[in-house]
């Protein structure tokens, strides 16, 4: 792939670390929000070369990571019912429950299915007519149109065995919350590419000007994530705090305004349930009433049952940037990828599972 | 609708069973020691050295771009014997068959593992075959096994690399591994991804016959990837291993596929690859080698075994960073954004 080599090449990076280098003046945290703004910071090797004075924590951008721990138990409660078929993003197989994970419920005998888009679910709601195909919509802006397309198409075709769990999330509303916590001192905000390609660059301008915090809205490459380095660091050398946007080849300051009026038209805001963050109101998307045949919450008529956080886990605090993975007791002890207690070390996009792989001393 | 599928009399061991065998398996595996139908393959007694190893293969889908589960059971298995030193000499081949298999699936397959055994030179001898219920297998499970025969002059495990020795990989990463995980997930990518099973004995034949005593260590990188296999070798050899990230031949193709399910291609499946643990001042010489072999077109050096950082492997970003590389935990699982 010609385009990414070209943003990872050491004749561009390189020079740009020198940059970053002579822009840091003065000690600063950023903060990472995007899970997948973490994983590529450590594969590019970038948290080596960072110059004395930057700090990156990561944030709360894991879909998987962030889902509750009384979301995971309905999800599998749910996987456990006679005549219903779940299908999930691959991410959700291992995360632990309470008691069980789904890898475990379908172990023995639950029906589910790793796919890849709503639309494959869609496609085995088709080929199970028996059956109640469940889609469990965890995920920010990046996934929400896709399921909105979907269930567009099942209402379209009237396939009445098809509905979405949502638990749809948004953004910037937990960053909101995240950042009225005084004791999480952040300056800048490296703000997620994905994310930003539906909400726009511009949905981060009240953050920064109510929190006077510099954000730069980041693409993936190596060459993306130094440049928006270097643009944060000089905003907050000299106390020119804004929205800039880094990632032109993808982001727009509007968003993508049709994927945002489909969303509309299938979704709702709603309060939501965050892991380490509680209920943070209009931070997440329900379907609206009039497509209520597709809610599985509606349909099997659901109540999220109380669920504890496992014990001495610390992926609330975690990704909420107040802790980093190893500082956890159960870190690489009890808490492995293979064996994981938390979300944040399942997702191949959580902080623990980032430092797992990548952040051993070299 | 008379479609012809396998039923549970085909495992018998009654007539549908020994049809099965001269129909299907005979006309198509004849060998002078299989048409025997014995018990057991008596093998001529060669003096010497003995590799004798197992595997056995599940993968789904049965068939693939590149190649399908006949040509694996019998490229995996030689390629074992060749990661020792060995030259194949024969295989084993265990069938077990779910009820309702389409004979022509089953066709296909044994007629691919006939190609691959003539291909490579080495003879299927003795074989066994099971049917069981429909639900309580997926299609057909293979299990090889084989013997080759081991020079006195050779000694290859991981134990003997040594520091400064040069890593070479034989070719381009994850091809196997993406290709079936596409495959699996019905999704399409641009570009030509197929597996790259093969055997690989021919191009280890050369190495050890070119470069006598340089090749110290070899391995097939298959479930893991180069990743978990190079961490066998650190932790095996007491060494550090250090990569470097530009060296790694990937093809663009894998590559985007990578990118877009959240998989990197050192820890995907290869099923005709080796890593090959050569002598410093021979890895030159061992990559020309390498490369004139059909096999080991695309062969590269990719890193270097070191002192320090003992049973780690460390790979060299192109920014002039570096990170651990650790070995696969639990399957690879595409992401959500």
């Amino acid at each position: 792939m010609k385009h990414l080599d070209e943003y990872r090449a050491a004749d561009l990076t390189k020079p740009l670390v020198e940059e970053l280098k002579n822009a840091v003046s003065k000690p600063l945290r950023v903060m990472e929000v995007c899970g997948s703004h973490t994983m590529a910071i450590f594969r590019n090797g970038l948290r080596s070369v960072l110059p004395d004075g930057m700090e990156l924590v990561s944030g709360p951008g894991c879909p998987v990571c962030v889902t509750s721990a009384s979301h995971m138990d309905a999800f599998i409660a749910m996987a456990d019912r006679p005549g219903v078929r779940v299908t999930i993003f691959g991410d959700l197989f291992r995360v632990p429950g309470t008691s069980a994970s789904l890898a475990q419920a379908s172990s023995r005998g639950a029906k589910i299915d790793i796919v890849y888009s709503p639309m494959d679910a869609l496609d085995l709601a088709m080929r199970y007519p028996g059956e109640l195909v469940v889609f469990l919509g965890v995920g920010f802006e990046t996934t929400t149109p896709g399921i909105a397309a979907t269930i567009l198409a099942a209402y379209n075709r009237a396939i009445k065995n098809f509905v979405v769990f949502s638990t749809q999330k948004t953004m910037p509303a937990p960053m909101e919350a995240l950042l009225s916590d005084p004791n999480l001192q952040i300056d800048g905000l490296l703000c997620p590419g994905h994310v930003s390609s539906i909400i726009g660059a511009g949905a981060w301008s009240p953050m920064a000007a109510k929190y006077h915090l510099a954000c730069v809205v980041a693409g993936f490459e190596t060459a993306d994530l130094l440049k928006s380095l270097i643009l944060l660091a000089r905003q907050i050398g000299q106390n020119d705090i804004k929205v800039e946007n880094a990632y032109p080849r993808a982001v727009s300051w509007e968003g993508n305004l049709r994927a945002r009026k489909m969303v509309e038209e299938i979704f709702e805001p709603a309060d939501m349930d965050w892991r380490g963050l509680g209920r943070i109101p209009a931070s997440g998307l329900k379907i609206r009433p009039k497509y209520a045949t597709f809610d599985a919450e509606v349909r099997l008529d659901i109540t999220l049952p109380q669920a504890e956080e496992p014990k001495g886990c610390m992926c609330g605090y975690i990704l909420k940037g107040m802790n980093n993975p190893r500082e956890c007791p159960l870190f690489d002890t009890r808490c492995t990828p293979a064996n994981p207690v938390g979300p944040c070390m399942v997702s191949s996009e959580g902080t623990c599972a980032a430092y797992h792989k990548y952040g051993r001393d070299i | 609708m008379s479609e012809k599928t396998i039923l549970l009399d085909h495992g018998s061991g009654g007539l549908a069973s020994q049809r099965l065998i001269s129909e299907l398996f005979l006309k198509h595996l004849d060998s002078p020691i299989l048409r025997g139908l014995e018990d057991s393959a008596i093998l001529e007694n060669r003096q010497g050295r003995l590799a004798f190893t197992t595997d056995s293969y599940v993968v789904d889908p049965i068939f693939f771009p590149g190649g399908d589960i006949g040509k694996l059971a019998v490229h995996g298995t030689i390629n074992d014997l060749a990661m020792r030193g060995a030259t194949p000499y024969c295989l084993s081949l265990g069938l077990i068959l779910e009820e309702g298999l389409r004979f022509d699936e089953l066709e296909r397959v044994i007629i691919s593992i006939s190609e691959a055994c003539k291909k490579a030179g080495v003879p299927v001898v003795t074989g066994d075959t099971k049917v069981v219920p429909k639900g309580k297998g997926d299609k057909i499970f293979i299990n090889t096994s084989g013997i080759g025969f081991v020079d006195e002059s050779i000694d290859i495990s991981s134990k003997n690399a040594k520091v400064g020795d040069a890593v070479i990989l034989s070719g381009t990463m994850g091809d196997h591994g993406i290709t079936i995980m596409t495959r699996r997930a019905g999704i399409s990518v641009q570009g030509d991804l197929h597996s790259d099973t093969m055997p690989l004995h021919t191009l280890v034949a050369a190495l050890l016959r070119e470069l006598p005593g340089a090749v110290h260590a070899l391995r097939d990188p298959t479930r893991g990837g180069v990743a978990s296999t190079l961490n066998e070798i650190a932790e095996n050899s007491g060494l550090g291993i250090e990569l470097c990230d530009e060296d790694l031949p990937v093809r663009p193709e894998v590559r985007a596929a990578c990118e877009l399910l959240g998989l990197e291609p050192l820890y995907l499946a290869n099923e005709g690859k080796c890593l090959a643990i050569v002598s410093g001042d021979k890895a030159e010489q061992a990559l020309a080698v390498m490369r004139a072999t059909p096999e080991g077109r695309e062969a590269a050096i990719i890193g270097r075994l070191v002192a320090e950082k003992a049973g780690r492997v460390i790979i060299n970003t192109p920014v002039g960073g570096a990170r651990v590389v650790t070995p696969l935990h639990g399957v690879p699982l595409p992401r959500i954004c």
